[in-house]
Order: structure tokens, then sequence, then C-alpha cells
């Protein structure tokens, strides 16, 4: 198929004809390849487009049939950003999402290091664990750590009891990272020792420098898990809209506005927009994180 | 003297790993196992927050199975995503990675475009699906009269809820085409050639050297999507809110799985029972139902070879 590409058509006339039908087909198939890869283009991003057309029309015109805009209001934006609470759900997003990441990276990194290079009894086992709660739905421990967090600290009504949990470790972080550390050699760390580097010296000195696109990668999963949470916020979050975050507070926003449907769009679009800015900018991070939670060893 | 060195250096070495591993351990204990065994605790309690728990025997467990109405619709609902859903999924993101593999100009915005729908936000998706697929004035709709073909009621119609659901699961496919397409590329060219030598068709390269080389992947794609649907939680709601057009605020009350209870899941009956009826003790026996169900299908996932590999102990 690259032949194909690098070689002008007009060479063809003058070659056998058995390469000739060879070289036909090959193009045939760089149309239909290519045919089905628009339609799936048109599948994967002609919501994107209908949202944000809507996002731009007329109170009215966002009920009517129309795809595109007569009018095109810019002003949906800000009037989005005047709604009461709509700035307060970006601080508590910012502040769970970021903060969140932080200490997820920072006591998931010395977790998976040790599952990843230590030989010691029990890490199969702890490994098991660590996937088990990996898979588990956080609906099944909620009553008990609602019961916790609500009633025996006082912390509903704020993020805090989705926050302090992060600290602590994240199972999915923790797999990752440790897929990731598995295919950094002993040897580097072998060196570091008879060099006379203790353990933390080791992880912060030697592997920390070689992990950063797997650290990337769990950063930004947890960045998007807090970012994308609804049911963490739901629970605790629900009773203080000063509490609500993005994810949680956009359902509100069609109830604020019965039928504005551009006004809701518009909303929608800043709610994604940040996540897809992001993945610009860490793409590779991204797709290589994704691969190593289910192909490599 | 040796020994006694070797032994010191052996605490040592535990002392370092127990530190290493010690916020994974903490968090396992207070965020995992504590509450494990509370919510066996509270399944036999009956518990609103507000008097202190009383026993209440096997009660809360026949509440759930023979009288709460929502439990049946539930788990046949799973089921139905996960038969449905499920396999659509692994199949269309499977045909996503084959397309992506053989697009040669462009490769990179193609893939681009193929993943951003992955990443939307669940809430924002489904909005915008609820939106997208709204009866009668939603572009989809529009579009299929435009063309002549019947539209249908999408999330509010109990027939077509589901469909909507998976719809929307398709769209997000690009975490399974980043998956199936680095698998893909992992299939040794010469196979191909061998099988082409002897005059293989494509479909028969397909069925006889792709799939055998991807089926730990296709295995590992079924089992996490079987495990997702058991969380499967934040999408079926949103749908079901909007399309019913409840307006959300603290306390809110609303009628789980509409349209007529064909967007319930499991993970809705917790909240139901536990935050919308203060039955604390019922929502445990769901939670531990699908505990259960979520732990067969991990556990199946780990046995298996390739399924998910843990190896290179």
């Amino acid at each position: 198929m690259a032949q194909v590409l690098d070689k002008p058509m007009t060479s063809a006339p003058s070659l056998p004809p058995a390469e000739r039908t060879a070289r036909r087909r090959a193009v045939l198939e760089w149309i239909a390849v290519h045919a089905l890869g628009v339609a799936a283009a048109l599948f994967f991003t002609l919501p994107f487009v209908f949202v944000f057309l809507t996002s731009l029309m007329s109170d009215s015109q966002a009920l009517s049939r129309d795809l595109i805009p007569q009018v095109w209001e810019w002003d949906n934006y800000r009037k989005v950003f005047a709604t009461p609470g709509f700035l307060t759900w970006w601080r508590n997003t910012l502040l769970y999402a970021g903060l969140g990441t932080v200490l997820t990276v920072v006591s998931s990194i010395p977790v998976a290091y040790a599952l990843a290079k230590f030989r010691f009894r029990g890490r199969s086992l702890s490994l098991m664990l660590v996937v088990s709660m990996m898979m588990l739905p956080p609906q099944v421990v909620i009553i008990p750590m609602y019961l916790f967090w609500a009633k025996q600290l006082d912390l509903s009504g704020t993020l805090w009891p989705l926050i302090i949990p992060m600290a602590f470790g994240d199972a999915f972080s923790i797999f990752l990272l440790r897929q990731f550390l598995m295919t950094v050699p002993d040897e580097y760390l072998d060196a570091a020792r008879v060099d006379g580097c203790g353990e933390l010296r080791t992880l912060i000195g030697v592997v920390l420098p070689m992990a950063r696109p797997g650290i990337a990668a769990i950063a930004l999963f947890q960045f998007f898990y807090a970012w994308n949470d609804y049911f963490g916020p739901q629970i605790y979050a629900s009773e203080n809209p000063g509490a609500w975050t993005l994810s949680y507070g956009l359902e509100s926003f069609k109830g604020a506005h019965h039928t504005d449907w551009n006004l809701t769009m518009a909303a929608t679009v800043l709610v994604m927009a940040p996540v897809i800015l992001v993945f610009f900018f860490a793409q590779k991070a991204f797709v290589e994180g994704v691969t190593l939670t289910g192909v490599k060893g | 003297m040796t020994t006694v060195t070797l032994a010191s250096k052996r605490r040592r070495a535990a002392l370092v790993t127990a530190a290493f591993m010690s916020p994974w351990l903490i968090g396992f204990a207070v965020f995992f196992a504590y509450p494990l065994i509370s919510t066996v605790y509270f399944s036999f309690m009956h518990y609103n927050g507000l008097q202190p728990p009383t026993w209440r025997g096997a009660q809360n467990w026949t509440y759930v199975f023979r009288d709460y109405p929502y439990f049946w619709p539930a788990l046949r609902n799973t089921l139905w995503l996960v038969v449905v859903m499920v396999s659509l999924r692994v199949i269309f993101g499977l045909g996503v990675g084959l397309l992506i593999t053989r697009i040669r100009t462009g490769a990179g915005v193609f893939r681009t475009l193929f993943y951003l729908p992955y990443l939307a936000p669940p809430v924002a998706a489904t909005m915008a699906f609820a939106f997208l697929l709204n009866p009668g004035t939603g572009p989809v709709d529009s579009i299929l009269e435009a063309i002549g073909l019947p539209a249908p009621g999408w999330f509010n119609d109990p027939a077509w809820s589901k469909p909507a659901l998976t719809l929307l699961a398709l769209w997000g496919i690009g975490d399974l085409m980043v998956i199936f397409m680095a698998a893909l590329l992992d299939v040794p060219r010469e196979q191909y050639e061998a099988a082409e030598l002897d005059g293989a068709s494509a479909w028969q390269r397909f069925r006889f050297v792709t799939l055998p080389n991807i089926s730990p992947i296709v295995l590992f794609a079924v089992v996490t999507g079987v495990i997702q649907t058991m969380q499967y939680y934040t999408q079926p709601l949103i749908a079901g809110k909007v399309a019913s057009g409840v307006i959300q605020g603290a306390g809110t009350q609303f009628e789980p799985g509409f349209p007529e209870r064909s967007t319930l899941t499991l993970p809705q009956l917790v909240y139901n029972l536990g935050f919308q009826r203060f039955d604390y003790g019922s929502a445990c026996v769901v939670a531990l139902v699908l505990f259960a169900l979520s732990m067969a299908f991990t556990a199946f996932l780990m046995r298996r070879r390739g399924g998910l590999n843990l190896a290179g102990d």
C-alpha cells in the first residue's frame, strides 16, 4: 500500500498486466479504507459539532429542528459563566482534581515501586488485592464509608471525603505504574545500590526520572477520574451547592434553565473543553497509559 | 556473628518494604477491608441513620430479592447490557482498531478523532446525547425523518433507552481502539505472509491469523467490559433524569430507571435504597450482590493466562 502512494500512477501503464491489476486493487482498497475512515470520523465527531452549533443558537432555535444557528449567539457563553455557582463549580473541580492527583501520585509511587521491584512475602497477594480493589464498584463500600465521613467526622457537604482517601494510594494508579516499572531494567537499580544508595534515593534519583511517562499517565488518569466523577460528589456534596463540582453541577444546569438547550449545551462544551485541551498537550502519555492497562506485562 | 547481621539486614529490608507499602496498607484497611466487613454487618441490621442499628436477621435480604420492585429489573438490565452492549463494544472496538491500522493517509488525525469521545466526561456526554436523541426535535431524529426513516423515542421509550445507551457506549470506544490497535500491530507479519502464500482470503487471514493472536486481548476486553457494566451508573442515571425532566437539587426524589425501570442498574439501587429511602441495611444487600458479581469476574480475569498479565514475576 505504501508503494502505491510513493510511486506516481503515471508509471502504471508500462507495468506487466498482473502487477497492474495488483496495483489497481491496492488503489481500490485505499479508497475503501479511507471512505470507511471518513464515515467513522463523522460518527465520532458529529455529536461534538451538533453540541457546539446548538450552544451558539438562540433559545427558541435550539428547540427547533435547525442544525445551524441563524444568528451566532456567542453571548451564550457569557451567560453560562454568569450563572450563579458556575465559577464555584470550577474552583471545586480544580481543587478535587488537582489536589487529588498530587496526593494520588505521591502516595502511589512507593507502593508501585515496592510491588514491581522488591521481593517479599505477600507480594503476589498484595498485587491480587490491588487488582480486586481496582475492579470494585465504588457502591459496594459506600454505605459504611458515607456513615464514617458524614456521621463520625461530620464532613458531608464537602469534598474532603473524596480527596483525603487519595493520600493512601489509588489501586488503578498503583497497578498501572507497577506495570510500567516492571519494564525498568534491574541493572540500573543494582548499580545505584552498589554505589551505596538507599531504596528511597534509588527511587527518587534513578527510577523516577525513568518513570516519567508512567507517572504522567497515572496523573492524567486520576485528574480525569476526579474531573468526571459524578457519584462521589453526589454522595458527599449534594446537600451543599457550594461544594458541587462541574460534573455534578452540569446536570442541575438543565434544571435551572428548563428548556434552554442552547445554554445547557454551552455549559456542556465548557465541561468537555478542558479535558480535550489537556489531551492535546499530553496525547502520548495518555495513549501509552491505555495500552499499559491491558496489553503489556 | 554473620547470622546476626543477616537477620538484622532482613529486618531492615522488611521495614523498608513496609514503609514503601504503608500508604496502600492503610488505604486497604480503612477504605476496603473495614467498610466491606461493615457492609456485611449492616446487611443484617435495620438502620436508617437516626436510631441505632437493630438486628433484623435475613429480612433485608428477603426484602431486596422478593419485595423490592427494582431489583430484578436492574439485574435483567445488567444482563442485557452485558450481552448486547459489551459484545457490540468489543466488536465495534475491534473493527475500528482494524480500520485504523489500515489507514495510511492522515492516520494520526483519524486516530485522534476516533479517540476523543472516550475523553468526554460521562455527564457531559450523556447530556449531549440526551439532546442529540431528544424525541422529535433532536438533530438525530430530524435527520432520520428527513431521509424518511422512523424516529425512535430513544431515552423516553423503554424499548429504545438501552439501545440509546449502547449508542453512547459505542461512541466512547477510544480506549478499546487503542488496546486493539497495539495488539494488532504485535501480530507477527510473517504469519500473514505465510497465509497469503497459501492463498488464504482476507477473511481466512483474519480468522486463522489475526483472531488467534489477539484472543487474549479480546478476552481482556470482554471481561473488563463486564466489570465496567457492573459499575455502570452515571450514564443511565443522567439519561433517565434528563429524559424525565427531573430538576436536581439536594434531597431531590426521582423515579429510578426512567422510563419504566428500563435504565436501572444495580449501583443505582444502592443509591436509591441508601440515600433516598434511608434503608442502609437493604442498600448493603445490593452492595454485596454487586461485590459478589464483580469479584467473580475479576477472579476469572486474573486466572486466565494473558487475560490480565500479572506475570513478569
